[in-house]
């Protein structure tokens, strides 16, 4: 089927208008390689590289055409075919994939000694002197967008296993994630409040490996069933009512384990076991009916929702999140106009393609200033941490946060715990 | 501008002087980009161009044109390749002329109700624009959110409203064309009346890229309907969703949209859009009366007595505009929803006077069950035109050999009754070898001789339609 309905949904079709940048023109081009009508080459490569993953396509698509496991498969294709490689894409590659992104500890490690060089003013002299002239080009682009690391880690402000006041209802899992665990460990922490606050046993393990969703989307295939064999060691997916994620990238992955490790004898049953239970926070609480908070003194706020891609396209949630927002008291849900289009973020998209992105950003922050809004609220670190540049860059005072924080600050003020 | 001749004859290295001959023009010629181009909206058709090229204007057009009259290059020219009859599928070596970049809306005249746009510009915006001055334009192809304004024209698009509104030909008033020699050429104008010389305009009209090259369109826009009312009837056998049709018709009631979807098809969309369709039904009319609030009334009334009259089980009447929107949208997408049955969806496009819907809706069942083969049916069976669709795996060669059996006997009863072998996808190539049996040898005889005046060396589109000439 090419009837070409996803073309209007595409971000990069919309901005060059060429077909080799659509859902379609990308899947027409890894069936003319599939069928020897086409090589395997660099600019296939840096096709799939362009895609931003959005998955807008898979919404739009009548038909039920699986974009992202053909995606995924293509741009393993890609690494597999070693068209892109030179050694300083390989080594970057290999520092962040390979032993970054499957080291929990070596990443905390990291991510407290960014902390260390922002908290010190090291960070702010750095700027001051202009000493990121000294940096390569595209690492000083970057610079300025380099997330703030919080002074504690999901670790130290979560227990390991932390039981609801009001009895238990559910035992749940929580997946911490790596960038979530770094930059946004405060909403790890709301999180876990708001299901406690719905009856569930929280069960958090200190230490979590990353689910492999930057691996899968980056065409490490074989790491990335590695990270979920970790990941379903550390939670037995019999053991939980469900497992949550707050993050929408990851929980787009998450939700494939079945998939991804279908032919693996000792994991298949578990793996198909995991899909089922694990659940999108918004979704979990939606699903089981979450306590709506009530608050007396609650300031009236205009808030609007930004839809992460991964979230509305990869999870086909979209009312939960709004449901949760309209439930909290005092905010006014205004409806974003394009709300479920891509902000560029796209995992690690903003420093692949930074000028596409830069455009998708540019976009998303002038709709969110035309909604009025105070708060523009996400479920995805990634696009959080863009809208978060976003605004800044435009120099407009505009508040983001997520669903899920907003709950937690709502049941706060209702209750003097937490 | 004069060009010389390619001395090697080889194809190979002609984008890079089409680039130096025509200034500022975007050619691309990589392997990538070429596959990206094979192909339009149509199964199973699959032709490499040469090179694909992005003219920003009518100059750019013009000069692509004179080199490729100068080369004997073929041209090939698509919008955003959403046609169902492979007609924009190029041939193999040729030029493909790709006009989405020119998708500038020029003009909308809300004093004299026209709006003039170039032919890359996308219909929903064409639609848009002239609902943004309080207008009108009826023609609403399935595709209307991609497909281009010129690649309507074009093919003489269809859509759902064309029961009442008529087809993409009755809202063209003028057309720009850039003849295979390059000469910029204007066909009709802002007049409601002019008979000065022959409707060169309507040639154009539904010529599918062979006569010339449209590249700027004006069209006639028309007040909007002050209400709407959207029902959905369900049945429980084809038929009566045929006859349900013939009587409407016969009462002499026009309502804009009359639609159909059988059960594989509810299914489908269903599965897609999940908005509530019945999905134990056999057969679905989506029937919409727009107009004055009154007659709208009681439009709906009467076609709501007829349709129980003839067998529906339950009328539903969408009851905010919102689901009335998704219901057209719903059955917009059915097409493409059917191909979540089988890897191939092969359409077709049969149509047949009015009258004769429940014998073409019977045959289509008969013809599915004698030949063992899934066929859903969808359409605008107000228009008689329905799109009876294979759901085969073109890799099934034996399965192939009976879809292709049934096509032609589906359409030699269509033509039988009356009617043609397609309502609104053209013929393209997905059909030629059906045309002489629809319009008969003397028409194909005359539409050769209007290509021979306009495109001499057969440069534009060939193999489209009928055979190129010798």
């Amino acid at each position: 089927m090419h009837c070409g309905m996803c073309l209007p949904t595409c971000p990069t079709y919309d901005l060059t208008k060429l077909e080799q940048h659509s859902p379609r023109g990308r899947i027409a081009l890894m069936r003319a390689i599939a069928d020897d009508h086409l090589e395997l080459g660099p600019a296939f490569g840096e096709e799939m590289s362009y895609c931003l993953g959005c998955l807008a396509c898979e919404t739009a698509c009548p038909a039920g055409v699986d974009y992202a496991h053909l995606f995924e498969v293509a741009r393993a294709d890609v690494e597999k075919s070693g068209v892109m490689d030179n050694p300083v894409r390989s080594s970057i590659r290999t520092a962040l994939l390979k032993i970054l992104f499957t080291h929990p500890r070596l990443l905390r490690l990291v991510g407290r000694m960014l902390w260390l060089y922002q908290a010190t003013g090291a960070q702010w002299l750095f700027r001051r002197l202009g000493l990121t002239r000294l940096l390569p080009a595209k690492l000083r682009k970057l610079e300025p967008i380099t997330p703030v690391v919080l002074p504690k880690f999901s670790h130290q402000l979560i227990r390991p296993v932390e039981k609801p006041a009001d009895g238990t209802r559910y035992r749940v899992g929580l997946l911490t994630g790596c960038v979530q665990d770094l930059v946004f460990a405060d909403i790890n922490r709301d999180t876990a409040d708001v299901l406690l606050a719905n009856g569930c046993e929280v069960v958090t393990p200190p230490v979590q490996p990353c689910c492999g969703s930057i691996h899968g989307h980056n065409g490490e295939h074989a790491v990335a069933q590695e990270m979920a064999r970790r990941m379903i060691d550390l939670f037995d997916p019999f053991a939980f009512d469900a497992i949550i994620t707050n993050a929408a990238g990851c929980g787009s992955h998450l939700k494939h384990y079945g998939r991804l490790l279908a032919d693996d004898r000792d994991y298949a049953v578990r793996a198909r076991e995991w899909d089922r239970k694990l659940k999108d926070v918004n979704e979990w609480l939606v699903e089981t009916g979450f306590r709506v908070p009530v608050s007396e003194a609650a300031e009236s706020q205009k808030v609007t929702y930004h839809e992460a891609c991964h979230l509305c396209h990869g999870q086909k949630i979209t009312r939960q999140p709004r449901e949760i927002l309209q439930a909290i008291p005092g905010v006014e849900l205004t409806e974003l106009p394009e709300s479920d289009w891509c902000c560029g973020s796209a995992g690690v998209y903003n420093i692949t393609q930074p000028e596409t992105a830069a455009i998708l950003q540019e976009r998303k922050v002038g709709k969110i200033a035309s909604t009025g809004a105070a708060v523009v609220a996400t479920c995805n670190p990634g696009c959080h941490l863009q809208l978060v540049n976003g605004m800044r860059q435009a120099g407009l005072d505009i508040r983001v946060t997520q669903p899920v924080t907003l709950l937690a600050r709502a049941y706060r003020a209702q209750s003097p715990r937490g | 501008m004069i060009v010389t001749a390619n001395p090697s004859g080889s194809e190979s290295f002609f984008p890079q002087q089409l680039r130096g001959c025509v200034p500022g023009l975007e050619v691309h010629d990589s392997p990538e980009q070429r596959a990206a181009y094979a192909y339009d909206g149509t199964a199973a058709l699959r032709a490499e161009p040469a090179a694909v090229v992005f003219p920003i204007d009518t100059a750019q057009v013009s000069g692509v044109l004179k080199f490729a009259t100068a080369r004997r290059i073929p041209v090939v020219t698509r919008g955003s390749g959403t046609g169902l009859s492979g007609g924009s599928v190029p041939v193999d070596g040729c030029l493909v002329l790709c006009l989405t970049k020119m998708n500038r809306i020029i003009e909308v005249d809300a004093e004299n109700l026209t709006l003039l746009a170039e032919a890359g510009a996308v219909t929903a915006d064409v639609a848009a624009a002239a609902a943004g001055v309080g207008l009108f334009y009826p023609p609403d192809p399935g595709s209307m959110k991609i497909s281009t304004i010129g690649g309507n024209v074009a093919e003489n698009s269809g859509g759902l409203r064309g029961l009442k509104y008529g087809v993409t030909r009755d809202y063209v008033m003028g057309l720009e064309v850039v003849l295979p020699d390059g000469e910029v050429m204007w066909t009709g104008n802002k007049c409601v009346k002019d008979v000065a010389g022959y409707t060169l305009r309507d040639l154009f009209i539904g010529s599918e890229g062979t006569l010339g090259i449209i590249t700027k369109v004006l069209l006639k826009l028309i007040p909007p309907p002050a209400a709407r009312k959207t029902m959905l009837a369900v049945y429980d056998n084809m038929e009566n969703a045929a006859r349900t049709v013939s009587a409407i018709i016969k009462a002499k009631i026009i309502p804009c949209t009359l639609e159909f979807l059988d059960k594989v098809t509810i299914n489908c969309v269903e599965d897609h859009a999940g908005i509530g369709l019945p999905r134990e039904a056999e057969a679905l009319l989506l029937i919409e009366s727009d107009g004055h609030p009154a007659a709208v009334e009681e439009e709906a009334a009467a076609m709501l007595a007829i349709a129980k009259a003839n067998g529906a089980g339950e009328v539903k009447i969408a009851a905010t505009a919102e689901e009335a929107a998704s219901l057209a949208a719903a059955r917009r997408t059915a097409f493409s929803a059917l191909a979540r049955v089988g890897p191939t969806t092969i359409l077709e496009d049969a149509t047949v006077p009015r009258n004769r819907l429940p014998e073409m809706v019977r045959c289509i069942q008969e013809t599915a069950r004698r030949h063992h083969l899934k066929i859903g049916t969808f359409g605008h069976m107000g228009d008689g035109n329905l799109h009876p669709t294979f759901l085969t795996n073109e890799k099934n060669k034996e399965e192939m050999h009976r879809v292709e059996l049934a096509m032609k006997e589906i359409f030699a009863r269509a033509i039988e009754l009356g009617g043609t072998i397609t309502g609104e996808h053209g013929v393209g190539l997905a059909k030629k070898d059906f045309l002489p049996a629809a319009v008969g040898e003397l028409n194909v005889g005359v539409m050769r001789s209007i290509k021979a005046a306009f495109d001499p060396q057969g440069i534009l589109n060939p193999g489209k339609i009928f055979d190129p000439l010798p």
